[in-house]
């Protein structure tokens, strides 16, 4: 690839408080940071945009103690300093609120407010009376009129976005991280939240603020910084920025050549798919999946573009049938599937390669051998016992066909990188003799090498004629591979384009409808 | 002074940062036979402390006793591979020795009627072995359609079989189970107390269900799903394995495997007491731990499983031999299943860190590649 000369504007007479210099974070398998240098200016806020996977939360992790540098330092008011834990980052006033809710929900606001750090009384015991008085201070200044008292996980999830911002700021804080704090409010309390920010700011406190949300975030914008593919691309004043600033850095004028993908002829119908609901467990009216309706072709790969949440994951577990009381038809080969069990779907031709790869994917007690055969094993049970030499042999033919790295097929498989584990999640896919691939982020923390192995695999299986799901948050990679794209949005499909008309600013614009 | 320790403490470190994976490679094999070098360790040291010991009859009668936990362990094994519990098999025990020898003593006593229906021994034999299955399909319900968690679904068995064990007799025992020859009943007793080839039945019971549970564990896609669901059930499920289905199956092995060791006692005692059986739950899971399979599930052998049994039969047998007091056995078992798990937390950090260095070296492969 072509370096890119990052645009980096140093602005005279900066006030900078916490600083990164050259920090670099390896995780087994990928390079997540690669020599970030990080500003974050006085009193102001500093914005941190970049696309899924491009390392915002890897470094905001570090800046809040959570995730050690693999190299690199952290400077506060140009003095070098070293964040150990939460407790040190805390120390140093460092506030973090995080994009997956850390709560506790089988307790009250005040417990979750001051959790770990209890008030004391004389005795030693807890003074719930100044606890209490304290949290209605904090939800009044956050709007609320939620009762200290209400156990968190009986509160709205927009609600428990703001109880964990008033615990941020109930601690005494110089520099506060928000991790997308608004993918859960309304936009009433957007307003509040963005009112309590500017008092903040006049406090002096700063703020690093993460969000996909481009449009809102330019209303508070003071300093913008782009990461991609662990990188700082681009760090500037928020003067006189758009949208598609931020777009085309996020994005990056990408090399053509990085995508494999093969031309390769679509056919018939394979999948049809025909308002397909599902209902959100908890919340009536609610819908995870809105009304979907879809085809598929064979040898055709259909993108599926979306943000976190979007119901990507939960369209593909529907079809799956990982998950239950689903409404509507699904059609494989014209034929309506009746089935409803995963094990069933999967002898049908359906086969899933899921988005967590430790949580989904893999049985790491299990060897690389035995993850691979763990759907199909049936098919090897000839007669009264397993044939390992028939299981044996077709191990060995997808380590060679996938090009798996590993020495001993009975290696267990936490010990292979995080590229190679992927394509063992494939191959067990794909030795259920699938006919429709369900991918879901197949390139998900892995290396820029096994992607681009990855993107092969996907070209060369569409051309022998399977049908492919390739859903992904990265828009490099869904434009590059698709010959259709569908965008989804809080359950529904919002768009589709045709691999030609499909650009970035539509896929981002229909993302966030 | 503080220089020459600092280099000798240095020159073992670098010697085994030559060739770390070779040493571990070592010291896991050691580790994973550790069992078996316990158990040959064990006998060694009674044999030459007891002349006794090694005899060959002393040797098949203490082989008798561990077959009685080693079959429940069997079953165990299964339970905790899918990472569950079962609490219930000494319950079941009791249960499965109260109801057969209430079949054997009294017959099923039709009310309405005004008769009793006897059964042949060996047709008692499968109606018990059926019950304990029946009582293992009920936990695995419990923990899989109601969603019960296993320690608490087993717990709740645990009281109601032995309760039931209980009323059945009032709380007697059945004192007499050799049957009538008029009712052509007899022969009970050639389970727990006959001889084939000079080896106890229960030892050759127990080698069969070794063998049986080996098979099924290694060699069938059963065996393969319940690592797996112990593993990560998640991703299980994703692979299309019926979870639930295997999770109820591997409570019925259990409940099976219990009822054997039931109908094995009450033949061998030619009795049936209601208490039969009281924490044998405790005895099956200490021999599968010292097996080496982890309580997490997803890790383990049926082998391990008896070679446990078989540590804590010898030892108890020996100190018995030795005439160490009853307390101090109680003691020692303890002390054993407690150093058994350290072990066990041992040889988890080797693999691990045989595993990071593995994955590191494959990852400086793949860079030259």
């Amino acid at each position: 690839m072509k370096p890119e000369l990052a645009e980096i504007t140093s602005v005279q007479n900066d006030d900078i408080i916490l600083e990164t210099r050259n920090m670099s974070k390896v995780f087994p398998g990928t390079l997540a940071l690669d020599k970030v240098n990080f500003q974050i200016h006085r009193g102001k806020v500093n914005i941190l945009v970049g696309e899924n996977g491009a390392g915002k939360s890897t470094l905001m992790n570090i800046l809040a103690g959570v995730h050690q540098p693999t190299h690199g330092e952290i400077l506060m008011d140009g003095r070098k300093i070293e964040l150990r834990s939460p407790s040190e980052a805390i120390k140093h006033g460092i506030g973090i609120i995080h994009q997956e809710l850390n709560l506790f929900s089988n307790m009250s606001v005040i417990d979750n407010i001051f959790a770990g750090r209890e008030i004391r009384n004389r005795f030693g015991g807890v003074d719930y009376k100044k606890e209490e008085e304290i949290t209605r201070q904090l939800l009044n200044r956050l709007e609320e009129s939620i009762d200290p008292a209400t156990l968190v996980g009986d509160l709205r999830v927009g609600q428990q976005q703001l109880v964990e911002i008033a615990r941020a700021l109930s601690e005494d804080i110089r520099i506060l991280i928000m991790d997308e704090p608004t993918s859960a409010l309304s936009i009433k309390e957007v307003d509040v939240l963005f009112r309590v920010i500017r008092e903040l700011l006049m406090q002096g406190v700063s703020i690093i603020y993460i969000s996909h949300k481009l449009e809102e975030l330019l209303q508070i914008a003071e300093y913008i910084t782009v990461l991609r593919d662990g990188k700082v691309v681009a760090s500037k004043r928020a003067e006189n920025i758009d949208v598609n600033w931020i777009i085309e850095k996020m994005v990056g004028r990408r090399q053509e050549a990085f995508y494999i993908r093969e031309d390769h002829e679509i056919s018939d119908i394979l999948l049809e798919v025909r308002n397909l609901n599902l209902k959100h467990p908890t919340l009536s009216n609610r819908f995870l999946v809105d009304d979907v309706s879809f085809n598929l072709h064979s040898g055709e790969i259909l993108g599926i573009y979306g943000l976190m949440g979007a119901g990507r994951t939960e369209l593909l577990e529907c079809l799956m049938g990982r998950q239950t009381d689903v409404e509507g038809n699904i059609l494989l080969n014209k034929r309506r599937i009746e089935t409803q069990t995963i094990g069933r779907r999967i002898k049908e031709g359906l086969a899933l390669v899921p988005e967590d790869r430790q949580r989904d994917g893999i049985v790491q007690s299990l060897s690389t051998a035995k993850n691979m055969t763990l759907a199909s094993l049936i098919s090897y049970f000839k007669g009264i016992a397993l044939s390992n030499s028939k299981e044996r042999a077709d191990v060995e033919k997808k380590i060679n066909d996938l090009s798996i790295v590993v020495a001993d097929p009975e290696q267990e498989i936490i010990s292979l990188s995080g590229g190679n584990q992927q394509k063992v999640v494939v191959a067990k896919a794909l030795l259920t003799s699938p006919k429709v691939l369900l991918l879901d982020e197949p390139t998900r923390g892995i290396d820029v090498g096994a992607k681009r192995e990855i993107y092969k695999l996907v070209s060369d299986l569409a051309l022998s004629g399977y049908g492919i799901i390739f859903v992904s948050s990265e828009l490099g990679e869904v434009l590059a591979m698709s010959d259709r794209i569908l965008v989804m949005c809080k359950g529904k499909i919002t768009q589709e384009y045709s691999r030609l008309e499909a650009t970035e600013e539509k896929l981002v614009q229909a993302s966030a409808v | 002074m503080s220089d020459t320790t600092g280099t000798e403490s240095l020159t073992p470190k670098n010697r085994r940062t030559k060739n770390p994976v070779l040493s571990n490679r070592a010291l896991i094999l050691i580790f994973r036979f550790r069992t078996l070098i316990v158990l040959l360790f064990l006998t060694i040291i009674f044999g030459y402390l007891s002349p006794v010991y090694l005899t060959t009859e002393n040797l098949i009668i203490m082989s008798k006793h561990v077959a009685i936990n080693a079959i429940i362990a069997v079953g165990m094994t299964f339970v905790i591979l899918t990472g569950g519990i079962d609490l219930s098999v000494g319950s079941i025990v009791g249960l499965t020795a109260m109801i057969s020898g209430g079949l054997i003593a009294e017959g099923l006593v039709l009310k309405f009627a005004g008769v009793a229906v006897f059964f042949q021994a060996f047709v008692v034999i499968l109606i018990g072995l059926l019950l304990g299955a029946l009582v293992g399909y009920f936990n695995g319900i419990l923990i899989t359609k109601l969603n019960v968690t296993p320690f608490i679904a087993t717990l709740g068995t645990l009281y109601m079989a032995r309760g039931f064990a209980q009323i059945r007799s009032n709380g007697n025992t059945f004192p007499n189970l050799s049957g009538n020859p008029v009712l052509n009943n007899t022969g009970f007793e050639i389970l727990g107390g006959g001889r084939l080839l000079g080896v106890p039945i229960p030892i050759w019971i127990m080698m069969a269900f070794f063998l049986l549970a080996v098979y099924v564990a290694s060699k069938t896609p059963f065996g393969r799903h319940t690592y797996a669901i112990g593993g990560n059930d998640r991703a299980a499920q994703l692979s299309g394995i019926p979870v639930n289905r295997v999770k109820i199956f591997v409570y019925i092995i259990s409940g099976f495997c219990a009822a054997m060791a039931g109908l094995i006692i009450a033949s061998e005692l030619q009795a049936a007491h209601p208490a039969t059986g009281t924490s044998y739950e405790l005895n099956a899971i200490a021999a599968v731990v010292l097996g080496g399979t982890s309580l997490a599930g997803g890790r383990g052998t049926i082998a391990g499983s008896i070679l446990g049994a078989f540590v804590i039969g010898f030892l108890s047998d020996g100190l018995v031999i030795l005439g160490v007091s009853s307390f101090w056995q109680t003691v020692i078992k303890g002390a054993v299943i407690v150093v058994a798990v350290i072990l066990d937390e041992l040889q988890q950090r080797l693999q691990r860190r045989q595993a990071l260095q593995m994955m590191e070296e494959g990852m400086r492969k793949e860079v030259i590649a």
